[in-house]
């Protein structure tokens, strides 16, 4: 395999790749950054008592649950324009990561917001502190440290997810290995060459969930 | 307007249909497939077979740290450079498999580590061998901690399987992405194709819910 393995065209692509690779990057931190202030508002929407606030926000957390990022980058390239939104490819890759690792998020602060044990709150409570106080001082301070490993492993999604985003058509990692086969009818060097970069951000990304983990246990321990 | 679109939807329903069926026959069979394979490379990680271990561990990782779509651009472009030629169905249902198993095969060693060492220790004194600890000892008990992360993992098996779509399999995504170009009403279109997977996941989103409230002990990542 490895004598018919072109490593020379590899190299003759490299730009290519590397401004793939920043592109990669971007689009994940873009969605990343986006989906996490989506997930704190629908999360704060959705442990909400007000029927007003908390329906819409269980069914857009629901319906993006239930149904495929692909179908809902689909929906947003070919619906936007359908309803005269003009949107470049850029931004609707974007919104369709923010939008789908935003309920993802939400309920993963809902989680660490929940995992906070409940005789903290009642405590808070009879201290006489408001619900605003509460959550600022004894809630939330908690629950960041419960969801970074759960985070790390949603950025980790993210990167791969934004491999769909080749499909409309945009410049990443997955579009160059596409590039490759359709202009040098070589595949294997293409697709291989992407896989190994995601790869390295995936242990990247891995290695930081393995240290915020150990990070959280001392948290709790020490 | 929209009326016109929504009849001429309405009669290329059967289309999506058979798009589902496609759908469901892709994720079904990857999951039989997935859930025999991951069961046996979790039960392995979870021993002490050193090199075996490692090996699993390390394709685990290349599997989960690439994205899905460039796995199966890797296995239908590359493999015929090699004289295999696969059409797109046995691409896709290889693809989602080897995918299916990698993530069962992560539930399936962390459930049995999950049992508490003195069981095994307890059976091992009551003379039982290897397999009949692990059937009527340790897979038991370990199942309470599978059970409810495997069928979350189902639900991500059926929604990984719109991706199959981009090697021309003709799943609900792929009959939304022909339709679209004869109905431009995007909304219209992907609103359907996402009715259905809705129809499919959601409930099993439930199940998953009810299992873990059920079993006790959540054992989400």
């Amino acid at each position: 395999m490895l004598e018919t393995f072109n490593f020379r065209v590899i190299l003759e692509y490299l730009p290519l790749y590397g401004t793939c690779l920043l592109a990669t990057l971007w689009l994940s931190a873009a969605g990343l950054a986006g989906s996490l202030a989506v997930g704190c508002a629908a999360c704060a929407m959705r442990i909400s008592r007000f029927p007003a606030l908390h329906w819409p926000a269980a069914v857009y957390i629901e319906s993006i649950r239930s149904t495929p990022l692909l179908a809902q980058l689909y929906f947003l390239y070919f619906g936007l324009p359908s309803l005269g939104v003009p949107v470049s490819e850029t931004t609707v890759g974007i919104l369709a990561l923010t939008l789908n690792s935003g309920a993802y998020m939400a309920e993963i602060i809902r989680g660490g917001i929940q995992s906070v044990a409940p005789g903290q709150i009642e405590a808070a409570v009879s201290s006489g502190l408001s619900y605003l106080q509460r959550m600022r001082s004894i809630v939330l301070p908690q629950a960041v440290g419960i969801t970074l490993p759960p985070m790390l492993g949603q950025a980790i999604v993210l990167v791969k997810d934004s491999a769909l985003l080749s499909l409309i058509s945009l410049m990443e990692l997955t579009r160059a290995g596409q590039i490759l086969t359709s202009e040098r009818f070589m595949p294997a060097e293409g697709f291989l060459t992407s896989a190994a970069l995601y790869l390295s951000i995936y242990y990247v990304l891995k290695a930081l969930t393995v240290w915020s983990r150990k990070r959280l246990i001392h948290l709790h321990t020490g | 307007m929209w009326g016109i679109y929504l009849e001429q939807l309405l009669q290329s329903l059967p289309f999506f249909l058979k798009g589902l069926w496609m759908t469901v026959a892709v994720s079904g069979l990857s999951l039989l497939l997935g859930t025999a394979v991951g069961f046996l490379w979790g039960i392995v990680r979870a021993s002490r077979r050193r090199i075996l271990k490692a090996l699993i561990g390390a394709w685990v990782d290349v599997i989960r740290g690439t994205p899905f779509l460039v796995q199966i651009f890797i296995l239908f472009f590359i493999l015929p450079e090699f004289g295999v030629h696969l059409e797109a169905f046995p691409a896709a249902v290889i693809a989602l498999s080897n995918l299916a198993a990698c993530f069962i095969c992560e539930i399936v060693s962390s459930g049995i580590e999950s049992v508490p060492h003195g069981q095994r220790e307890a059976a091992v004194s009551s003379g039982l061998n290897g397999y009949q600890q692990l059937r009527h000892v340790i897979l038991p008990q370990a199942l309470r901690v599978i059970l409810p992360p495997l069928v979350g993992q189902y639900v991500l098996l059926i929604k990984d399987s719109s991706v199959v779509s981009a090697i021309g399999v003709m799943d609900v995504t792929r009959a939304g992405w022909l339709t679209v170009q004869r109905i431009p009403q995007g909304i219209l279109v992907f609103g359907l194709v996402g009715l259905l997977y809705f129809a499919i996941c959601y409930p099993l989103i439930q199940i998953s819910g009810a299992l873990e409230k059920r079993l006790g002990r959540s054992s989400r990542r």
